[in-house]
């Protein structure tokens, strides 16, 4: 095996910059080679560079000058390629895209840990195997459009807004640093992944894909697919590029659930409609419902296997108190019900979703003042010569 | 100080204990809880899966509630619930972003003689104590330190991301706080890998193996790191975390006995109030049965002593 997968341009020097200015920094990096026969290790490089420099100059200067062992992967340098995502300081990033100053400032003890990323092996140091991972993820979304036959003779054309949507998604650069992160997959490695479900929303709002409901279903019933995710933010947190997969992942929920009724093997879509359909019979969730509202009905099978499973915690919440009877079978009624049931009439009527996607419209207004009482009527009034600029957008399938 | 008081659904359904804890800490901090008696339902994010405006306009909904009170006196919204705190922030962030959208929403307020102006502050618990209260204030109240109680702090997801969003920074770094007030209440701090991770409870009814395991793994990590007890802001996770914890130990094959506090519950516990009063002898894992009370929380001499 190559000792690297790395520099780009191995004849050129990283750029060092002046005399002045330069700092001292700490690397401490993750090292492995599983050729060695060693178990990982951390090794600690000292480097002089101007804090504004990336952690990935930082590494290359240490591969250049002390150990041209040091395995990572780069290409572009210039957060494009998305070749180096590494964890750096315990969180996942793009090392050319990190200044070592911010590095600095967020590690606990004054060096600069870089790993390589998480829920991927290691080929040797920093270095991951995509294609054991993340590459055969997006293999299993089929990441291609798959159009309506025949094909159109020239271009697909289609309205300019029906795309604005999915150029989140397209944003992505591919680095895996979701991946890294993604908590679900930490324990269940066959969850498809927010980089892969990210890519499969890319198509899904596309209008010019014809598969919608064939990929729907897929993703809803595989038991690892869209219903695997468990909201934790760590991929919107982690992307460098603002791709939000989880939003992705919703949004694929909302079309596969609202738009083309799939009811998954995941009970997902059922537990969705039991807690909107709790809030509007009773305002707020009736938790000894939702067992059987999200499993199909107090008589379904899932139901019984369910309570069946949960039979030492029920009894043990009973004794505790935790639960009543009478508690389990009254629920309170929010005193106003009828308003949220309007509320949910009302919005139920459109024939048209309105959503707000704060990735393709920016806000228009600075932050609120501390003062609320003073700024209702205010704001109110500034706000409204704005609201042109931040349009909401009324969309069918986002 | 006075504030709009959002309890949540989990507090008033299967934790019971922890709204009741924080019905007697409240008065004892100089806090005098509103409750939002016609607010709804947060969401938890499934609504907002479901549909976008339906939830932005709930939460827009309980927000013009909070602002009626803050109206007449109360100093801003809170809640004891990590999720509800996320749900309802992620609504606020698109609510307050567009007068347009913020127009359109209110439009369903409207007969219910309810607006929604931007900027409500709504701050959970946790938040409340270190950015309102105080550190120093709260130590000031302290009858009984934690003295010698190991605890491990679990943040659930929903209050430490997205960053942005949740308002995390240098002025207000909110991912910190759980250690501060376990000091603050003279608590030792536990350092563990699964502090900030998920509890796994979105996925309990979907896929109860990803989920009971994520809440095994954090578990277990903080039994190897020797905790006496977790303790958290969010019921949800306290549900995974705790009622769920048989079935969890089944499927990681090991015995956890974690006990798990509401945050409500730790700091009752300082201020030295009875144990059972707070409710920890409803838990599945009962703090009394596991924590050597002798040499921890309930034996140690009130700090004027």
């Amino acid at each position: 095996m190559s000792t690297t997968e790395s520099t780009p341009n191995t004849t050129e020097e990283p750029w060092h910059g002046g005399a002045e200015g330069l700092e001292s920094f700490t690397l401490r990096l993750r090292r492995y080679d599983p050729e060695s026969g060693k178990a990982p290790y951390f090794e600690e490089f000292v480097v002089e560079m101007e804090p504004h420099r990336s952690v990935l100059d930082a590494i290359l200067t240490a591969k250049n000058d002390e150990d041209g062992s040091i395995g990572i992967r780069c290409s572009c340098r210039a957060a494009i390629c998305g070749s180096c995502g590494t964890r750096i300081n315990d969180k996942p990033g793009l090392a050319c895209h990190t200044h070592l100053s911010d590095a600095l400032a967020r590690s606990k003890d004054g060096k600069i840990t870089v790993e390589p990323m998480g829920n991927m092996p290691v080929i040797k140091d920093l270095i991951v195997d995509m294609d054991a991972v993340h590459w055969k993820k997006q293999q299993r979304v089929t990441p291609w459009l798959l159009p309506a036959e025949p094909l159109p003779e020239k271009e697909h054309i289609v309205p300019r807004e029906a795309m604005v949507d999915v150029t989140q998604s397209m944003a992505c650069i591919q680095c895996g640093a979701c991946v890294s992160d993604c908590l679900s997959m930490e324990v269940d490695p066959l969850f498809i992944g927010p980089a892969a479900l990210a890519k499969a929303y890319r198509f899904v709002g596309d209008p010019r894909d014809d598969k919608h409901a064939q990929r729907l279903d897929d993703l809803a019933n595989d038991p690892h697919g869209i219903y695997d995710c468990t909201h934790c933010f760590k991929c919107i947190e982690a992307c460098p590029k603002g791709v939000a997969p989880m939003n992705q992942i919703m949004r694929l929920r909302r079309i596969a659930s609202a738009d083309h009724s799939i009811e998954d093997v995941n009970d997902g879509s059922r537990h969705e409609h039991a807690l909107v359909n709790h809030v509007k019979k009773w305002g707020t969730l009736n938790e000894a419902q939702l067992v059987p509202d999200s499993k199909g009905g107090k008589f379904h099978p899932r139901t019984a296997k369910e309570m069946v499973a949960s039979l030492s915690v029920i009894a043990t919440a009973l004794l505790r108190r935790k639960v009543t009877p009478k508690s389990a079978l009254i629920h309170h009624k929010n005193p106003n019900q009828s308003e949220i049931k309007r509320i949910y009439q009302e919005i139920g009527a459109r024939e048209e979703r309105l959503e707000l996607n704060l990735y393709i419209t920016q806000p228009d207004e600075p932050e609120a003042p501390d003062d609320q009482d003073a700024s209702h009527e205010a704001q109110v009034k500034t706000t409204g010569d704005q609201s042109a600029v931040n349009k909401p957008v009324t969309n069918r399938e986002a | 100080m006075k504030v709009a008081y959002w309890p949540g659904c989990v507090s008033r359904g299967f934790t019971p204990e922890l709204h009741g804890a924080m019905a007697q800490v409240a008065p004892k901090l100089g806090i005098e809880l509103v409750e939002l008696n016609r607010a709804n339902c947060c969401g938890a994010g499934v609504i907002a899966e479901h549909s976008q405006e339906l939830a932005d306009t709930l939460n827009a909904r309980t927000f013009a509630l909070a602002q009626k009170e803050i109206s007449q006196g109360a100093d801003l919204m809170m809640n004891i619930c990590s999720t509800c705190q996320g749900a309802q922030s992620e609504c606020q962030q698109r609510l307050d972003a567009s007068a347009e959208y913020r127009d359109e929403v209110n439009k369903h307020l409207t007969p219910e003689g309810l607006e929604y102006a931007a900027g409500i502050v709504n701050k959970n618990f946790l938040w409340v104590l270190v950015e309102e209260l105080g550190l120093d204030e709260l130590t000031k109240l302290v009858k009984r330190p934690l003295t010698d109680l190991r605890v491990g702090p679990f943040y659930g997801c929903y209050i430490v991301r997205p960053t942005d969003r949740i308002g995390i920074d240098d002025q207000n770094p909110r991912d910190t706080y759980l250690e501060k007030v376990i000091e603050a209440l003279g608590g030792t701090v536990v350092d563990y890998a699964g502090s900030q991770k998920c509890c796994g409870f979105p996925v309990a009814l979907m896929n109860a193996e990803t989920s009971f395991k994520q809440a095994g793994r954090h578990l277990g990590d903080a039994k190897d790191a020797q905790a006496d007890c977790l303790v958290t802001p969010c019921p949800l996770c306290h549900l995974n975390l705790d009622m769920q914890q048989p079935r969890v130990s089944k499927t990681v094959g090991r015995d956890l006995q974690m006990p798990v506090l509401h945050l409500p519950q730790m700091v009752g516990l300082a201020l030295g109030m009875d144990p059972k009063s707070l409710g920890l002898g409803r838990h599945v894992v009962k703090p009394t049965a596991v924590i050597d009370w002798s040499t921890s929380v309930v034996g140690a001499l009130p700090a004027a002593a």
